[in-house]
């Protein structure tokens, strides 16, 4: 396969993908309303004190982002699987994984976009400063997200078909993710903070190593995964 | 022939709980008390085997993944869930002791050390695995699934390790016998050694016991499918 029809049939399935849900939207509505509603939960179970929501807002928006973003996975299957549109995309000639990277790159589309609606609530909710940070903490949100959505989209091509998915996706994806979540509030506390110490580097090239590594683990394996 | 097989495993397992309950009489009789642990350092025979022997687990599962995505043998995925089914069984013993160990010494149950942390991460991975496990019912799609599952667990180890290392740390350096008094090292090799017989027995009797229910499996699919009944 040639690299110029690989990369048409990667950007036909992200299409594909992206404008199946730019159609319904309820998705993506859904996802943006869970997580605003768990934004103003942790504000609720910390308390209206701001300076303790502030110190903490780095990890709560993390785990807003992934509590809501490991809905919208399953669903990037799903859909086709219960239309049996999976299975006539599985038999074209030619290797998989431009399904994967085309699904990765909607998804990727799709959590990114809840992050613009999400950060600016949680800058108002959580008193941040959020302008002077911005070139850094959107670097820091998109390596996180990379990491986070690579593996999220590979492991939704297992959990999505088994049953019982809405519960094993969270048990596969969690555990893996602990690096990243890790790594990723402590380089957004640095970059909201300004990074007086220079810890944010270190961080972000724990992120970077993560989804490097990942990327190329779930490309060389997802054939394993995907086929029958 | 199967009462034969029996038996000589019901003796293995006997030798091998005898040299356990030795290994254990010998730590605990022959060393004497702590100087700032007291009694309590008893519990090192068994934290430190146990976690040596869950790590060595960890090691069957990525060894019979990888094996089995390059031969495509079923026995090198039973293999891998049998060990994996071990290793989370010797990490959360690992846990439990070096929590009650922790609450006398440290004060606390849990404390967010590096290692301890890190363990608790390999548990929750290991025990996502087993479900996708047993979530799975077709035995190939099974196989491959947990095959790349375990790989992917593995890449992540040291990812897990180096991210949690940047914490403050509060656990001693391991214990092996280069750093106890040699009055504690052979208990501590001796129980290492019987911890390893017990995995290795464990491993073989899950592996075992998978590789019959699949027999088993086959064997009802074949009568389903109207066919003759095959003894394996």
């Amino acid at each position: 396969m040639t690299v110029r029809l690989a990369l048409s049939r990667v950007m036909a399935v992200a299409w594909k993908d992206l404008t199946t849900e730019r159609r319904s939207k309820a998705g993506f509505n859904g996802v943006v309303f869970m997580a605003a509603i768990t934004l103003l939960m942790f504000g609720f179970a910390l308390g209206p004190d701001p300076a303790a929501l502030r110190t903490a807002a780095a990890g709560l928006l993390w785990l807003t982002v992934l509590l809501s973003g490991v809905l919208a996975f399953n669903r990037s299957y799903e859909l086709e699987i219960e239309a049996g549109a999976l299975d006539a995309l599985l038999l074209y000639p030619g290797g998989r994984w431009p399904i994967f990277a085309g699904k990765l790159l909607a998804n990727l589309a799709f959590v990114l976009l809840v992050e613009v609606i999400t950060v600016p609530i949680a800058g108002v909710l959580y008193d941040l400063p959020l302008l002077t940070p911005l070139p850094g903490l959107t670097g820091v949100l998109f390596l996180g997200t990379v990491g986070f959505v690579t593996l999220g989209t590979y492991y939704a091509a297992m959990a999505s078909r088994v049953r019982a998915r809405e519960v094993l996706l969270p048990l596969l994806l969690f555990p893996m993710l602990v690096p990243l979540l890790v790594a990723a509030v402590g380089a957004t506390k640095a970059v909201l903070a300004g990074d007086p110490m220079g810890y944010g580097t270190a961080w972000i090239r724990l992120l970077a190593a993560f989804d490097i590594v990942f990327l190329a683990a779930t490309f060389m394996t997802f054939d394993y995964v995907i086929g029958e | 022939m199967t009462h034969t097989k029996g038996s000589t495993t019901i003796v293995g397992a006997l030798l091998i709980l005898a040299l356990v309950a030795a290994a254990q009489a010998f730590g605990v009789l022959a060393s004497a008390p702590d100087r700032d642990m007291g009694h309590l350092q008893k519990i090192m025979y068994v934290h430190v085997p146990a976690a040596w022997n869950a790590f060595l687990a960890f090691v069957v599962v990525l060894f019979g993944s990888v094996m089995y995505l390059w031969k495509r043998e079923e026995k090198w995925d039973l293999l891998a869930g049998a060990a994996a089914e071990v290793a989370a069984v010797l990490t959360a013993l690992t846990i439990a002791l070096g929590s009650i160990w922790g609450r006398p010494t440290w004060g606390v149950w849990w404390t967010w050390d590096p290692r301890l942390t890190s363990t608790a991460i390999l548990l929750v991975i290991i025990v996502g695995y087993l479900a996708l496990r047993s979530f799975v019912d077709e035995p190939d799609r099974r196989a491959r699934w947990s095959a790349v599952v375990g790989i992917l667990g593995a890449l992540n180890v040291p990812i897990v390790y180096m991210s949690v290392r940047w914490w403050r740390t509060l656990h001693q350096p391991q214990s092996s016998p280069s750093t106890v008094d040699p009055a504690y090292a052979w208990g501590l090799r001796l129980n290492a050694i019987a911890f390893l017989l017990v995995m290795i027995w464990l491993v073989r009797a899950r592996y075992r016991a998978a590789r019959l229910e699949r027999i088993a499996e086959l064997a009802a699919e074949r009568e389903a499918l109207g066919g003759r009944v095959v003894n394996g």
